[in-house]
């Protein structure tokens, strides 16, 4: 080097570190902030009456609960087979291991309507099993079983693909010292597997919950998107801007961002609280 | 506890473990099994604290036998190779879990917990660690509260899965005389697994060395120093 300060080995030239910097800092804002501003922009376009008006209607109300609903159904439904997949994964050796894995993946690399369309073709009325179900008089297809089936399959591979890589990495030995310890299943699984897992797990909920209550595509084709009835926040807004009501369909949108938010903000200040804990259950 | 091992066999799918072998551990005796990796010294270690069953063969403790036993129905004290302390419990509540994990019928008072935790942190010569979590101790210090936690179930023997191995030369020493202690003091059957021939010769009552899940020989350290049984021992051991 031809000046005198030497710069570790890992470090960058000054110039190429504002670079990286200029080039993150844009492409966020570019990507993230500018669309996330402009729906609450827009939201707000005739003031925040309108904005409020428009979220009193009753069919929005309706979206709103429905939405919510399925979150809280479709969520810990996930979160519990998520840890029983992982466990199953991660603690025991089985033949067809790799092909239970890539099962677990299959929603990422389905596209949601192929995944709506199987359900309607499983558990419509043009089925055994769906025209016997409608006869009971539970029908899946257009109705909040057929959603919350199809959220779930959507979201399914968020809590098991979170656990897996941290309880391959943290092993079976603490199990096993529980388990010569005298402890029996479940109590290892609450004492020993649950308190290591917590954070990934909180994560992959986080995750879950996002796009259980975003998720489009397999509810549009499931749920009939009947208005007041089977329409959640993401189809209604699809319809309200097909009928250029904006303000609207921008205001539910804005709903639906900030419920997104304070999922994070409830993360970092889950973080923010327990940093001492989280520190102290790092390896080392 | 006198422990009985009666043509133990392992087989991990097609690859053979263990061949067919016995040995007699007298009670009350501090043995070794020494060998390299993949002789077979750590998957007998683990049949006999119950986390492996093995494909054929029987163990007997105290002349029943014990072979069908649960983990928890042997009551081993073990202490793992990265000794596998709870990782999001203080050291106090580590030595505590078998003593909270027993049924209430048989289960100590709090007070009575505390007081065996206590006494626990006493022998192991670190009576003001209790509040800590495992991250803040040293190796040594981790390997001594590992050895509590397996020695708080009131165990009817002590089985350890290299219990130095990460260790530096000097803590090694220490501890070395440490567990010779905590043995005499205890009277407990105990088994460590090592592939340091050194440490099993200067610790242990009774060598076992094995090597490609067969037993070599099986003697006193002097014994297999003296009169190497075949050429593998005679190699391993550099005599």
């Amino acid at each position: 080097m031809s000046d005198a300060t030497f710069r570790p080995a890992t470090d960058e030239t000054p110039l190429a570190r504002r670079a990286l910097i200029a080039l993150a800092v844009t492409g966020l804002s570019v990507l993230v902030l500018a669309p996330l501003v402009a729906v609450f922009v827009e939201a707000l376009r005739d003031g925040i009456g309108a904005a409020l008006q428009s979220l009193s209607h009753k069919d929005a109300w309706a979206a709103i609960k429905l939405t919510v609903t399925i979150a809280a159904i479709s969520v810990p439904l996930n979160a519990a087979f998520g840890i029983a997949a992982a466990w199953f994964i991660t603690k025991f050796d089985f033949r067809g291991k790799a092909f239970l894995i890539t099962l677990i993946d299959l929603p990422f690399s389905v596209s949601p309507v192929v995944a709506g369309l199987c359900i309607v073709l499983t558990f419509g009325a043009n089925s055994a099993i769906g025209a016997w179900l409608v006869d009971q008089g539970y029908p899946i297809v257009f109705a909040m079983p057929g959603i919350v089936l199809a959220t779930m399959f959507v979201t399914f591979p968020f809590v098991a693909r979170e656990l897996i890589p941290v309880m391959i990495e943290q092993g079976r030995a603490e199990e096993e010292a529980a388990l010569t310890l005298g402890a029996g299943g479940w109590r290892v699984f609450w004492t020993v597997t649950l308190p290591n897992i917590r954070w990934a797990l909180l994560y992959g909920v986080l995750l879950c919950n996002a796009r259980a209550m975003g998720e489009f595509g397999a509810v549009a084709v499931v749920s009939g998107k009947i208005r007041g009835q089977t329409a959640t926040i993401p189809t209604t807004i699809e319809m309200l801007y097909q009928e250029y009501l904006s303000v609207a369909a921008f205001t539910l949108a804005a709903v639906l961002a900030l419920l997104a938010l304070v999922t994070l903000l409830l993360k970092t200040l889950l973080e923010l609280r327990h940093a001492d804990q989280l520190a102290a259950t790092h390896r080392h | 506890m006198h422990i009985e091992i009666d043509e133990i066999s392992k087989q991990f799918g097609t690859t053979a473990a263990l061949h067919p072998v016995s040995l007699a551990i007298p009670s009350g005796a501090l043995v070794a099994l020494l060998g390299p990796s993949g002789s077979g010294k750590t998957t007998l270690l683990r049949i006999l604290g119950g986390l492996e069953f093995p494909t054929s063969g029987r163990v007997l403790f105290d002349g029943q036998d014990a072979t069908g036993l649960s983990v928890q129905q042997r009551r081993a004290g073990f202490v793992f190779q990265s000794y596998a302390l709870f990782r999001h419990m203080t050291v106090f509540d580590n030595i505590a879990y078998g003593l909270n994990a027993r049924p209430s019928a048989t289960r100590p008072q709090k007070a009575e917990i505390a007081r065996r935790v206590t006494k626990l942190l006493d022998l192991i010569q670190l009576p003001d660690i209790g509040s800590r979590y495992p991250s803040q101790l040293s190796g040594g210090q981790r390997q001594r509260v590992a050895l509590a936690r397996a020695l708080a179930i009131e165990p009817r023997m002590l089985l350890l899965d290299e219990p130095f191995g990460a260790l530096d030369a000097k803590v090694r020493k220490e501890l070395r005389q440490g567990l010779r202690d905590i043995h005499d003091t205890t009277g407990l059957t105990t088994v460590f697994v090592t592939h340091d021939q050194d440490e099993a010769m200067e610790l242990a009552d009774l060598v076992v060395v094995m090597s490609m899940g067969k037993i070599e020989q099986i003697g006193k350290p002097q014994d297999i120093r003296a009169r190497p049984a075949t050429p593998f021992v005679r190699e391993f051991i550099g005599a």
